[in-house]
């Protein structure tokens, strides 16, 4: 029995978490969010050899072949820094479409350059979670029509995986027909486009019908596992700055940490994150290794961190008093974090609604 | 990440699960819920050969009548899961083996062990937790039942309170303030009050689930040989949180959070409402979800414990959050059965429309019985917050 992080996993999380301090501290972030696409092209080339961009992509094609509770440590650490990185579209979804849904020489020809960090893919398969505006898109005669909305990392991306009718679709992002438009998020960090196809051919088609249903499928379990380990740094993040800022700041004569209307505040943080963080490491083993439990847990991941999340974000900007509500205090960069992934993907209920029916009640 | 247990721990499981199947006819029912007696022959009998093949008090040293097994949290875990899956009783258990003992065995004399272990091992003596006091609640320290010593006898004088199984009860562990004069945690004795004593009298204390789960305990004038203290005078407070740390240990245990769960889930399965069934509801079911999630949230969490305990590292906040969440947990598992079935959930104990013989309103109450025993929820709030996340305690007034 050995339930945890390995030796190599905290390290490998120690190791990140220096890194992201050092490159894209909050400054740096901050930098980034008035650019338009929030993407630092040299750090992510950084942690592309750092084995972050290709860290679920097999070893044969080019990447680092390691395991979902590694993918979920780095999710993690981008999480507790709020990086701006492509991180969830190119190391997470793009990879587990393409070795899903693509033949081998696909896989040759995309896999690799994820790998490198040198190719970053806007994934466009909201839709396939929710439908919203009349939103979709088909697939006609070789030609793509409708819109897709909230594809992720969609701004800046140098090409789209799209789900379209049943296919997945690869669309190069000068292809005639395709406009992107950026759909301003209240999460700076991330960026999602809406995609809008009049008759375009897409540059390649991935398998069909079933295959890509199954590859969205794992798709979308790798990457709620994720998001869900990226909300458990948004929480680890918010809770220290929470305990820090009630230790210096002083009120009565006294740090406010020693008053126990504040210092329950954080109790309750912590209660909620430890049991947390022990299912989103169960969640991202089962998604690598227990097929049968993989689904349901990773849709208990996502939803059960989206709340734990939201309340932690909150509670800490309370224990924070007024210059928690202030730009200035980053503690907002986590709230807004926080806000975007728990719609992206799946609300907390539209998950636990498919879970009961996974379970047949 | 490795789940396994290895295969010396599956063949042990395998056999453990061999011996369950053989031989559970002539074994006690798990007892669950109310208690209502603690010492029969049955059970004794079933305890004696669960010892023999190693099953209870295996880590007892041999010359106390246990087993002399090294601890091992894989075991254990082992032991209550498969006795919890036979729905089997694991022997005797309560406050004398789970919380005395070994506190006994860390800090008793050798005549003590000799003397006070194997009776309560082999469930002939049972025992009872003098703690609280009507005065003195999450401020334990500030006890005032007093033990004058006079010779080598100790004259005892309070009241004690929440004491289970007090009436059925053949001894008591009991903190006692022998040292008045010393600061308030320096000056409680750890001593040990056979309940036939003169001078006991044991009041049931009805609760609201309408049981007695508790009792209060008054002290006149009871006299007992100054020998029975365990470890040195004064030190009691030390002692007693050893078994402090037993008690918070057994509860909020995952395992029962995961029991309730599915008998939930096995209700809402059958429960009807008009003319379709109760679990179509989708505020049910988001209800339901959302526990299910937790839940398997505390199960992880208990193997995350379970893999530092075998490591023998230091848990950190990990280990100190699982009381408050799972007992409630557990309350908020029962408030949804009881939703769930309308009208119906509001049924108690008896009637034909009783859901699950009225257990969900009982487990309801008593496990905000839970929340508040043992520590209270903004006790370990405190503790989090102090020992878990470094915050300073609150200044004296």
């Amino acid at each position: 029995m050995d339930f945890g992080l390995s030796d190599e996993q905290k390290l490998l999380d120690d190791s990140l978490r220096r890194f992201l301090a050092e490159r894209i501290p909050t400054t740096r972030v901050r930098e980034l969010l008035e650019t338009p696409d929030a993407h630092d092209a040299k750090a992510w080339s950084e942690l592309a050899e750092l084995g972050v961009a290709g860290c679920t992509i097999a070893e044969e094609h080019g990447g680092a072949g390691l395991s979902l509770l590694d993918a979920a440590v780095i999710a993690t650490a981008l999480g507790h820094a709020a990086a701006p990185t492509p991180f969830l579209g190119s190391a997470i979804l793009a990879p587990a479409l393409i070795a899903g849904a693509g033949s081998e020489a696909q896989r040759q020809e995309w896999l690799p350059k994820l790998a490198a960090g040198k190719l970053r893919l806007g994934v466009a398969i909201a839709e396939r979670v929710e439908r919203r505006d009349d939103a979709g898109v088909t697939l006609d005669a070789g030609r793509l029509r409708g819109i897709a909305l909230f594809a992720i990392d969609g701004v800046g991306a140098d090409a789209y995986l799209v789900a379209a009718g049943d296919a997945l679709a690869l669309v190069a992002k000068n292809a005639p027909g395709l406009s992107v438009e950026a759909m301003p998020t209240i999460d700076r960090t991330r960026r999602l486009a809406e995609l809008r196809f009049d008759g375009v051919a897409p540059a390649d088609l991935l398998g069909r019908g079933d295959t890509a249903q199954a590859a969205i499928a794992s798709a979308l379990i790798a990457a709620r596992v994720a998001l869900a380990a990226d909300m458990l740094g948004a929480c680890d993040r918010s809770l220290a700055m929470s305990v820090d800022y009630a230790k210096q700041r002083k009120q009565f004569d006294r740090p406010i940490a020693q008053f126990q209307a504040v210092k329950h505040l954080c109790a309750e943080m912590a209660a909620a994150i430890e049991p947390a963080r022990s299912l989103v490491w169960y969640a991202a083993h089962a998604a690598g290794e227990i097929p049968a439990e993989a689904p349901l847990l990773a849709l208990h991941a996502k939803s059960h961190l989206a709340d734990v999340a939201m309340d932690v974000v909150r509670v800490a900007t309370q224990v924070h008093g007024g210059i928690g509500f202030t730009d200035a205090c980053d503690l907002q960069l986590w709230f807004k974090r926080v806000s975007l992934a728990r719609q992206l993907l799946g609300t907390p209920a539209r998950l636990r609604a498919q879970a009961a029916a996974l379970q047949g009640l | 990440m490795d789940l396994s247990y290895g295969p010396e721990y599956e063949a042990f499981r395998r056999d453990l699960r061999a011996f369950l199947e053989a031989n559970r006819a002539q074994a006690p029912g798990a007892r669950s819920g109310e208690v209502t007696s603690l010492k029969d022959a049955k059970i004794q009998s079933w305890q004696k050969q669960l010892i023999e093949h190693g099953y209870a008090a295996r880590t007892i040293p041999k010359p106390y009548g246990g087993g002399g097994f090294a601890p091992d949290p894989l075991i254990s875990t082992i032991l209550a899961e498969e006795f919890g899956r036979a729905r089997v009783s694991s022997g005797v258990s309560g406050q004398g083996p789970d919380m005395f003992v070994p506190t006994l065995l860390e800090h008793g004399s050798e005549e003590q062990k000799q003397k006070y272990a194997p009776p309560t091992i082999r469930g002939e003596w049972i025992w009872c937790q003098g703690y609280s006091e009507p005065g003195a609640g999450s401020d334990l320290a500030s006890l005032t039942t007093a033990g004058r010593v006079e010779g080598d006898t100790l004259v005892i004088n309070g009241q004690k309170i929440w004491t289970s199984t007090a009436q059925f009860a053949d001894m008591m562990f009991a903190l006692v303030r022998t040292e008045p004069d010393a600061p308030k945690h320096a000056g409680i004795s750890y001593v040990v009050v056979p309940m036939s004593t003169p001078g006991i009298d044991v009041r049931p204390l009805k609760t609201m689930t309408g049981a007695a789960e508790f009792n209060e305990v008054f002290f006149t004038d009871v006299r007992v040989p100054l020998a029975n203290i365990i470890g040195k005078r004064g030190e009691g407070w030390k002692i007693a949180n050893t078994t402090l740390r037993h008690e918070r240990d057994m509860l909020g245990s995952a395992a029962t959070s995961d029991s309730l769960y599915q008998a939930l889930v096995a209700g809402l399965k059958e429960e009807r409402v008009d003319d379709g069934r109760a679990i179509a509801d989708p505020l049910v079911r988001d209800k339901l979800m959302a526990l299910q999630a937790k839940s398997i949230a505390m199960k992880c969490h208990a193997m995350r414990l379970l893999t530092a305990r075998v490591k023998g590292e230091p848990p950190g906040i990990a280990g100190l959050v699982t009381k408050l969440n799972g007992c409630q947990l557990n309350h908020d598992l029962a408030g949804l059965a009881i939703d769930a079935a309308g009208e119906a959930g509001a049924l108690y104990r008896t009637g034909k429309h009783v859901r699950d013989g009225g257990r969900w309103q009982f487990t309801y109450m008593f496990q905000l019985g839970l929340i508040i025993g043992g520590g209270t929820a903004q006790v370990q709030k405190n503790i989090i917050a102090e020992r878990g996340l470094g915050m300073p305690r609150e200044a004296k007034a």
